[in-house]
């Protein structure tokens, strides 16, 4: 933070307040409410004919829904990644990167909870989960630590903002009068005295420790929806690890691309700067390499042996069909990223921007492979169904629905941001303090 | 199917009565006041007559001629409850024996299974494979139903218990309680296992002489019968637990003219096609039989005798089978 040195208090408060949408933030905020109501539509439609408005069928019974959902899974765990483990660490340089990260496990975690109602064939009977639950499914236990990892991102969000609601409070010719009366219910109680302040910092501390845990759980789980399952592909130890390295990846991705935009949007160029670029470029690195390590043993190590089950999905995977999607999301999600952020001009803002969106482009596509190729590779073979059957392309009401979900997760991102601060003013006063001490 | 004849009630078996029955409504018609003498039995209140007469066979052995309007429905059976259909059948090992020597891909199981279930063409619970396992191996037809294993994958991940093993070894879907995540159809790994992806057909066939949506709130639901299908849920085949209780044989195995299906419970040892009856532990003994897939643990209850001292060339069903799946002989 060299140099946000000078910066007074007035000017960060300023800074950091949220701003009015400009005529971009109008047009960006609108294309992605029409997204959303285009999915809306789609979903009315899948509501009155059934999941038969989807291509989905007997042999791919799971289609893009379930992989937008795995990857919405993958996406939040940013949120444990950047806040806790930088936190427990003591990383520095956390500040105007941990708010930006919640925000997007929020909203990523909201959706996959949506898109996984969407997939339902009765989505009304939601609640025999709870009536009629059984604790052997993992399904159960995907509800389980989804909800948990919800309410603690979702807690560990608000307390981390209580402190800047107060701020807000007191400037009061920003903001708008019907917010104020929520930041009022939000955060009135906050006296900013030092014992408030010691158990807050512990209730954050807490929070950290136990969100660690259940991040890995929630994509392990969901890795496990797969691997319990008898099928090529999906029928494998590494799959846990697998899931959650490719998360990891996906998450950091991800921040870096709201990092760019928030930094172009709000001018925040004193507080991202390039040297957030350049350690967040590091982290990418390390963590592309460890889930191309996951790859490896993934698809290599089934490659050598060729098991007859396994064969024909892998070869449909390395030059079939799917061979362009698979080496697409292989080399721009994983191999090209390593390459370009291994040299420091590479992790400067836009490139890094850039690598960004190669990674979480990618990665959607990865989610994508993990789950339609597979179950078009049964062990008994596919026989006796309509040729349509035997392909899986989504249909245009997938295709919204997912759109709109991804347009849905970016709006909520726009709206917190909209009306809270994406970087902690409080802690960015902290920071500044000890750094003039 | 048995009918119950007494002296007001008369049989009719024709085919609307056929389709009447199979839509689910078990009903048997009861003819009121057949006879020109007035009977104690005749309702209070005067029907109106609709002019369309139906032929019945007395008990005495005579047809009579009776108004359509004097035919009413009674359920011939009473329904079983939802603890009933979960417990299922005391003492009771239900077990298959499907003998690949004797299939010739006719796929007489295939119809008169779609038939029974209301099963949308295409998503057969019963498919006649061609399987070829390699190279230079004889290819052969391998009809394949639900295993109803006796460890179901299926069930092992179900969250809401809607998928479930009875004590007599049968897997049933509850479709009054399915949520439709479809994580059964991806466990399975016999992908046997079809989704209702729009409206089941049984609104199409329905008995003229009702109005729909009548037939549609009368029909009761039964895991036993998998009937009325229920949009938005799994199905699959069910051993045909209702036919089983009325001492009569699964469709599929009454329906195969070639008697590859016997069907048996394991705690008495015998299966029959209908024809013929074996010792269920001889039959396996002297002929190898094998389960599908032993390695992976799922322990079925059908099995399988191989394809030896065939009754049929392999050749012979290729005329049956879906011009698709000629590209895609097996695996």
């Amino acid at each position: 933070m060299e140099k946000s040195n000078q910066l007074s208090e007035e000017q960060i408060i300023q800074d950091l307040l949220p701003q009015k949408f400009g005529r971009r933030g109008m047009i960006w905020t609108a294309i992605l409410i029409l997204f959303c109501l285009v999915g809306a539509y789609a979903y009315y439609r899948q509501l009155r004919y059934g999941l038969v408005v989807t291509h989905m069928r007997d042999y791919v019974s799971w289609g893009i829904y379930i992989s937008n959902f795995v990857f919405f899974v993958a996406i939040s765990l940013v949120g444990s990644l950047i806040t806790a483990i930088f936190r427990l660490a003591k990383v520095p340089w956390r500040t105007p990167l941990t708010r930006i990260s919640e925000m997007i496990a929020i909203s990523a975690i909201t959706f996959a909870a949506l898109i996984i109602i969407v997939d339902m064939g009765r989505p009304e009977r939601l609640l025999n989960l709870f009536t009629h639950g059984r604790i052997q499914s993992p399904i159960l236990w995907d509800v389980i630590v989804i909800s948990t990892y919800f309410c603690i991102s979702l807690f560990l969000l608000y307390v981390t903002l209580i402190p800047d609601i107060k701020i807000m409070m007191n400037v009061k010719d920003k903001i708008t009068k019907p917010f104020h009366k929520i930041y009022r219910w939000l955060a009135s109680f906050w006296k900013d005295q030092s014992d408030q302040e010691k158990i807050r910092d512990r209730i954050i501390t807490i929070l950290c420790i136990t969100i660690i845990p259940v991040a890995f759980c929630i994509h392990t789980v969901t890795s496990w929806l797969f691997a319990t399952t008898y099928r090529p592909g999906w029928d494998s130890t590494n799959f846990g690890a697998y899931f959650v390295s490719g998360a990891f990846l996906v998450g950091a991705g991800g921040v870096v691309v709201a990092m760019y935009a928030f930094r172009r949007a709000y001018k925040l160029e004193r507080y991202i700067t390039d040297m957030h670029f350049d350690k967040m470029g590091r982290m990418l690195v390390l963590l592309s390499l460890l889930y191309l390590y996951f790859n490896v043993n993934e698809y290599l190590i089934p490659a050598f042996k060729m098991k007859k089950s396994e064969a024909s999905h892998l070869t449909q995977l390395f030059s079939g069909e799917y061979a362009p999607m698979f080496w697409f999301a292989i080399l721009v999600g994983m191999i090209i990223p390593i390459f370009v952020l291994l040299f420091k001009k590479g992790r400067k803002p836009l490139p890094m921007f850039i690598v960004g969106i190669m990674v979480v482009v990618g990665a959607w596509f990865k989610r994508y492979l993990i789950v339609t190729p597979t179950l078009l590779h049964p062990l008994l073979p596919m026989q006796e169904v309509p040729e349509s059957y035997h392909i899986y392309f989504p249909s245009w009401e997938e295709w919204s629905i997912s759109l709109g979900s991804l347009a849905g997760a970016l709006l909520i991102i726009t709206i917190l941001a909209r009306y809270f601060p994406v970087i902690s003013i409080f802690k960015t006063l902290e920071d500044e303090k000890e750094k003039s001490a | 199917m048995s009918c119950k004849c007494n002296k007001e009630e008369g049989c009719q078996n024709n085919n609307s009565r056929r389709e009447f029955l199979l839509s689910g409504l078990a009903a048997t018609m009861v003819a009121v006041g057949c006879s020109d003498k007035t009977s104690p039995f005749i309702p209070e209140e005067t029907i109106a007559l609709t002019g369309e007469k139906v032929k019945l066979l007395s008990v005495d052995g005579e047809v009579i001629e009776i108004d359509k309007a004097y035919l009413k429905p009674v359920p011939d059976i009473t329904h079983l409850t939802n603890k009933q259909e979960r417990e299922g059948m005391a003492g009771k090992k239900f077990v298959m024996v499907i003998d690949l020597s004797r299939c010739k891909n006719l796929k007489k199981c295939q119809s008169a299974c779609n038939h029974a279930h209301q099963v949308h063409p295409g998503q057969n619970w019963v498919k006649v494979l061609s399987m070829d396992d390699a190279d230079h191996s004889a290819p052969y037809w391998q009809p394949t139903t639900c295993m109803h294993c006796d460890e179901p994958p299926c069930v092992k991940v179900c969250p809401v218990d809607a998928t479930f093993k009875r004590q007599d070894g049968i897997v049933l879907i509850d479709s009054n309680r399915c949520i439709g995540c479809r994580f059964c159809m991806a466990a399975c790994p016999y992908t046997t296992r079809v989704f209702n992806w729009e409206d089941p057909i049984q609104a199409v066939v329905t008995d003229n002489s009702m109005p729909q949506e009548n037939m549609d709130s009368k029909q009761h639901y039964s895991c036993e019968t998998s009937l009325p299908q229920k949009k938005g849920t799994v199905g699959k085949c069910d051993f045909c637990p209702d036919m089983i209780r009325k001492g009569e044989l699964p469709h599929c195995v009454s329906a195969c003219p070639n008697g590859v299906f016997m069907f048996g419970d394991m705690n008495e040892d015998a299966v029959t096609n209908g024809a013929e009856t074996y010792r269920f532990s001889d039959l396996i003994k002297d002929k190898a039989g094998y389960r599908l897939m032993e390695d992976l643990g799922t322990k079925p209850s059908v099995y399988y005798l191989p394809p030896v001292n065939r009754s049929f060339p392999f050749e012979s069903g290729l005329e049956n089978q879906l011009p698709a799946d000629q590209m895609n002989h097996s695996k």
